[in-house]
């Protein structure tokens, strides 16, 4: 960990203020990602902006009849809430898929949005990461790679996003709500909110340095049955292998959204239109342009049937 | 006191303390926190600096130059320590490569500098300014590559023959000749490798953690060139070694060396990727079987190859240990090869051989059995031997194997299995049962202790035996109790310290039956002082605190009146252990459920029955088994270091990539102990048993995975991505 000065905002827009002040400040909430990385220097910060005292905790109704989701709500206060069971059960499912209950106690929405890659390059200082430090080429690629992302993928980053939540939010097409220095607010859709790697895979989100995220926001309930399935190696406290975001309505319609396969949430909206001709019509158009290693093809094939195996269960 | 006749009826025999289910005694220190590890030793120094060691970031090569003037002028910076300054460090005899590298780099993550600062986070800070110019060599590091060129390990060939294997094998009606692997695994206890280091004068003092403290005690005096009693270890609460730390590692020898280079006393842990690449691991291996049998299963030939790689001048991981022995067959050959591999050192891990050689003997069992259109366990059963099979004339001390397998039979319900694979659902769940056997060599080592009885009666036992989770401090108090008489709760047990009486230590389950049975040789040694100064017979007896015989009788404490009693003795053993062959058994049973669409496997149930000579304390060797029994499930599905055969190392090196089973993955555990004595182990007539639990469960788990699915995995864990495209078709 480097040395670094610290502060406690007071206003959202300040916040955002201070960090344009501070070219390399980062924000801290609850600090469950950040801080890990700072004590490998795999991030440097040079001052950190403690958004904690913002608020920003509370979930309320929109006019729309949705809900805005303070960035600072904690993952076990979302999972837990009354509504979000109710309305947005695949939310509270992948929420709960995700980390331990010590870790969602402290983790915020905003946070796990913006939660770096777990590839074992990135996080091993002396391997080659472009993600961790541009130009310097991608380790993964020809190593061990069977976590890592099967589609999306450029010849510079082969990572994936961690969040289980960010896959629900995104099937649930929810956006992010961010403010500026200049104390402009803007609403990013899920679905743009983050990048494919591309040639720079350092930039995993197309929120500016120093933009904050106040909330999120869910349009108003679609109903349907909600699943989230996540599959992993063992049973709790792993990463999705590969994960199934869906809301299936009882005509065969639905949405879907998969973890674990790419640098982002992945949903392919054309591919739902295939959803009541089952798995494998949703899977040939999702994922077609898929282009895994050999350590980790088999994510497609699993991708496909853990969609079924989220079909057949919703269909009872 | 010699062990070297079968031990007749003795004081242990009583069971009135040794064989209860008494909680550990250290457990409130534990559960609250008093228990003092290694890196919070605040009741020795309560000021020490801070050591972090910075690891080789190439696996094999030298340093062209390294810089540590950055380093050095950080702030709170105390010393930096590498091979340029540190003086003639060597290497201790249980080491392969050096603990502190360079120029010579062995291997990835390999020491090449400690920092030493006041705090923390200055000294991890001031790691990252070290600057190391590498010139990178090519290694070997894949085996499958290397299995070719592998030879004899550097003792000699390690392989055995009886009787004709080659034509045995080849006239058999029934043959089964297959490949199988292990990957590399990580012993991954809880707490990490960690030493608080001081010198005073030329005397070195390490607050380690560490399971074998009189050969760590020598190895650290070679490493330095200074006479052991120089040296001292202290190591009284270890969070876990599982193999891991019976040797001392870097933490240990860079610790002294920034202790000497500050003149501070300096505390070291290694960071989580070091436990991995820095220190041992258990090496992956490539096991070949072949067996012959007749048409009735009765075995006639079996054969087992095993490869497995290592730093030059390193050692096999015997795998074929328990094909030796487990299974009757007049025709039979081992056979282990080493090959150079240039990843971190391997060595012991969670039951070195058994554990990897089981993983592939009983999946060939099973698949054997299958070809046989046997039942497997009636296959076992039909293929005992009460004699080591490569010499008759030596029987087991006692085996009980056939009862293993037969209890565990009905009280699983084996006889409900369905023999067809893929033949039973529940729902989406695809159901399998399987079973393996367990065996686990007992091994038994000297080992001595001290005892003194005070005026108040309390008797303290020290001894340099380490309690590494398993329950020792408990069941040495009830030996140290029943020998003497006197309830548990007035026995003090001291360990892990180096000056205390060197005992056998902790590792290939010898330490409860070996250094309960030093513990009895000294309060039988006590007894008899205590007896010889009243002038008592000699068969005078020592229950409810007093000394008895006839009329007369006197209480303990009163004979410490005018100062503490102390006796001291060890006990060593003759060559029973060559007349009898000395083996612990298992039957292991499980039940799992494999996702029909995803592949998942979940644990639905288990069961270990164990024959494993006297259990001294039931309650503790449940935990024991149970905790070996999760192992296995963890060698089974999930655990493996991934090589990156291009750079040499491990590349999932923390415990978010290295998964071993959680809480969510171990469902409902069962563990019998079939009633059993065995006089030819020891006066305790206790043998090994922790890692008995884990032999045979891998296999257990992977046999059942194949009746679930009808498909054979060979190659372990077993995950999915293995099976996942020949589970059945989805709608």
């Amino acid at each position: 960990m480097r040395p670094f000065s610290y502060e406690r905002a007071t206003t959202p827009a300040a916040a955002a203020l201070a960090a344009r002040a501070r070219p390399g400040a980062k924000f801290i909430a609850g600090g469950t990602n950040l801080l890990d990385l700072m004590k490998l220097q795999i991030e440097t910060p040079a001052h950190l902006i403690d958004v904690g005292p913002l608020g920003l905790d509370r979930i309320e109704e929109t006019p729309e009849g949705g809900l805005r989701i303070g960035a600072l709500v904690s993952n076990s206060d979302l999972a837990g809430d009354a509504r979000v069971r109710r309305d947005y059960g695949v939310l509270s499912r992948a929420l709960l898929a995700g980390a331990s209950g010590q870790l969602r106690n402290k983790a915020t929405t905003g946070g796990n949005l913006l939660q770096r890659t777990r590839c074992p390059y990135f996080y091993d200082t002396a391997q080659a990461c472009n993600k961790r430090e541009p130009g310097s080429g991608c380790a993964a690629i020809g190593g061990f790679s069977r976590q890592l992302a099967v589609i999306g993928v450029s010849d510079h980053c082969i990572a994936t996003h961690p969040s289980d939540m960010a896959v629900a939010m995104r099937v649930l097409d929810a956006q992010v709500e961010t403010v500026n220095a200049a104390g402009e607010t803007r609403a990013i859709p899920m679905a743009e909110f983050h990048r494919l790697p591309e040639d720079r895979p350092h930039i995993d989100t197309v929120l500016p340095p120093g933009d904050l995220i106040t909330a999120v926001t869910l349009p108003r309930p679609i109903g349907g049955t909600h699943v989230y399935r996540k599959v992993r190696d063992r049973a709790s406290y792993a990463f999705a292998v590969v994960s199934v975001a869906a809301v299936l309505q009882r005509d065969g319609t639905g949405r879907v959204a998969f973890g674990g396969l790419a640098h982002k949430p992945w949903r392919v909206e054309a591919a739902e239109a295939a959803l009541p001709q089952g798995a494998k019509a949703v899977a040939a158009i999702a994922l077609a342009g898929a282009r895994p290693t050999h350590e980790n093809a088999f994510k497609v094939t699993l991708a496909e049937r853990t969609l079924a195996a989220v079909i057949s269960d919703a269909r009872g | 006191m010699k062990f070297d006749q079968p031990a007749g009826q003795n004081a242990i025999d009583q069971l009135k303390v040794v064989g209860k289910p008494i909680d550990r005694i250290d457990g409130p220190l534990k559960t609250t926190g008093q228990a003092l590890y290694a890196y919070e030793r605040h009741d020795v120094q309560a000021r020490p600096a801070y050591g972090y060691i910075l690891g080789s970031t190439i696996a094999k090569g030298r340093i062209r130059r390294l810089r540590t003037d950055r380093a050095r002028s950080a702030p709170g910076v105390l010393a930096v320590v590498t091979a340029e300054n540190a003086g003639t460090v060597g290497k201790g005899n249980f080491n392969t490569a050096k603990l502190l590298g360079g120029p010579e780099i062995q291997h990835y993550h390999q020491a090449v500098a400690v920092v030493v600062a006041e705090t923390f986070e200055q000294a991890r800070s001031a790691a990252q300014l070290v600057e190391v110019d590498y010139v990178k060599a090519k290694g070997a590091f894949d085996l499958a590559e290397a299995k070719a060129g592998a030879g004899d390990p550097k003792g000699g060939p390690e392989q055995s023959s009886t009787g004709d294997f080659a034509g045995a094998f080849a006239s058999a009606p029934v043959t089964l000749d297959e490949t199988y692997s292990t990957p590399d695994q990580s012993h991954a206890m809880m707490e990490p490798h960690a030493t608080l280091a001081s010198w005073e004068g030329d005397k070195l003092t390490l607050w380690t953690s560490n399971q074998m403290i009189a050969w760590s005690k020598g190895d650290i005096a070679r490493t330095f060139g200074i006479p052991p009693e120089n040296v001292r270890l202290d190591s009284p609460y270890i969070g876990g070694g599982f193999g891991g730390k019976l040797f001392i590692r870097s933490d240990a020898v860079m610790a002294a060396l920034a202790s000497k280079a500050s003149g501070r006393p300096v505390k070291v842990a290694l960071q989580r990727p070091l436990v991995i690449n820095n220190t041992t691991h258990r090496p992956a291996t490539i096991q070949r079987i072949r067996i012959g049998a007749a048409r009735d299963g009765r075995i006639t030939a079996i054969g087992h190859e095993s490869w497995n790689g290592d730093l030059e001048g390193g050692s096999t991981e015997v795998a074929t240990q328990q094909t030796k022995l487990l299974y009757a067959g007049a025709n039979r050959m081992t056979s282990q090869k080493l090959a150079v591999l240039d990843l971190p050192e391997g060595n012991a891990m969670r039951a070195p051989g058994e554990a990897p050689g089981l993983m592939a003997l009983e999946i060939a069992m099973d698949e054997m059995a299958e070809k046989l259109n046997m039942d497997p366990v009636e296959f076992r059963v039909l293929n005992d031997t009460q004699v080591d099979p490569e010499k008759p004339e030596r029987p087991f001390s006692t085996r009980q194997f056939v009862a293993c397998l037969r209890t565990g039979a009905e009280r699983f319900g084996w006889s409900r299995r369905n023999p067809t694979p893929a033949s039973v659902r529940d729902g989406r769940w695809l159901i399998g049962l399987g079973m393996a056997a367990g065996f686990r060599n007992n091994i038994v080592m000297k080992s001595g202790a001290r005892v003194r009885l005070d005026g108040q009666g309390v008797v303290t036992v020290e001894t340099d035996m380490t309690d590494i989770g398993t329950g020792t401090y408990t069941i040495i108090a009830q030996t140290a109790a029943e020998t003497l008489g006197i309830p548990v709760e007035r026995v003090v047990v001291k360990l892990g310290d180096s000056d205390f009486p060197a005992a056998a230590g902790s590792g290939g389950q010898w330490g409860a039956n070996s250094s309960t049975a030093g513990v009895y040789a000294a309060c039988m040694k006590l007894r008899e002082q205590i007896v010889q100064t009243l002038g008592y017979p000699a068969d005078a007896s020592f229950t409810g605190g007093r000394v008895r015989a006839g009329r007369r009788n006197v209480t303990l404490a009163s004979l410490a009146s005018n100062g503490p009693l102390v006796a001291e003795d060890f006990i060593e053993f003759g060559n029973l252990g060559e007349k009898f062959q000395q083996s612990t058994f298992a039957g292991h049973f499980v039940e799992v459920a494999v996702d029909s669409f995803t592949g998942e496997t979940r644990i639905r149930r288990m069961l270990a029955v164990c024959a494993a000579g006297r259990i001294l304390n039931p309650k503790t060797a449940r935990s024991q088994v149970i905790g070996a029994m999760t192992m296995g499930v963890g060698g089974a599905l999930m655990e493996e270091l991934a090589v990156d055969t291009r750079h040499g190392f491990f590349v999932n090196h923390d415990l978010a990539g290295y998964e071993v089973p959680v809480h969510a993955d171990i469902p409902h555990q069962d563990v019998i102990f079939l009633d059993e004595v065995d006089d030819k182990s020891s006066p305790m007539k206790a043998k090994g048993i922790g890692e008995l639990g884990l032999c045979g469960v891998g296999a257990a788990v992977a046999n059942a995975v194949y009746n679930a699915t009808g498909v054979r995995i060979r190659d372990y864990p077993l995950t999915l991505d293995k099976y996942l495209d020949r589970l059945p078709a989805i709608a």
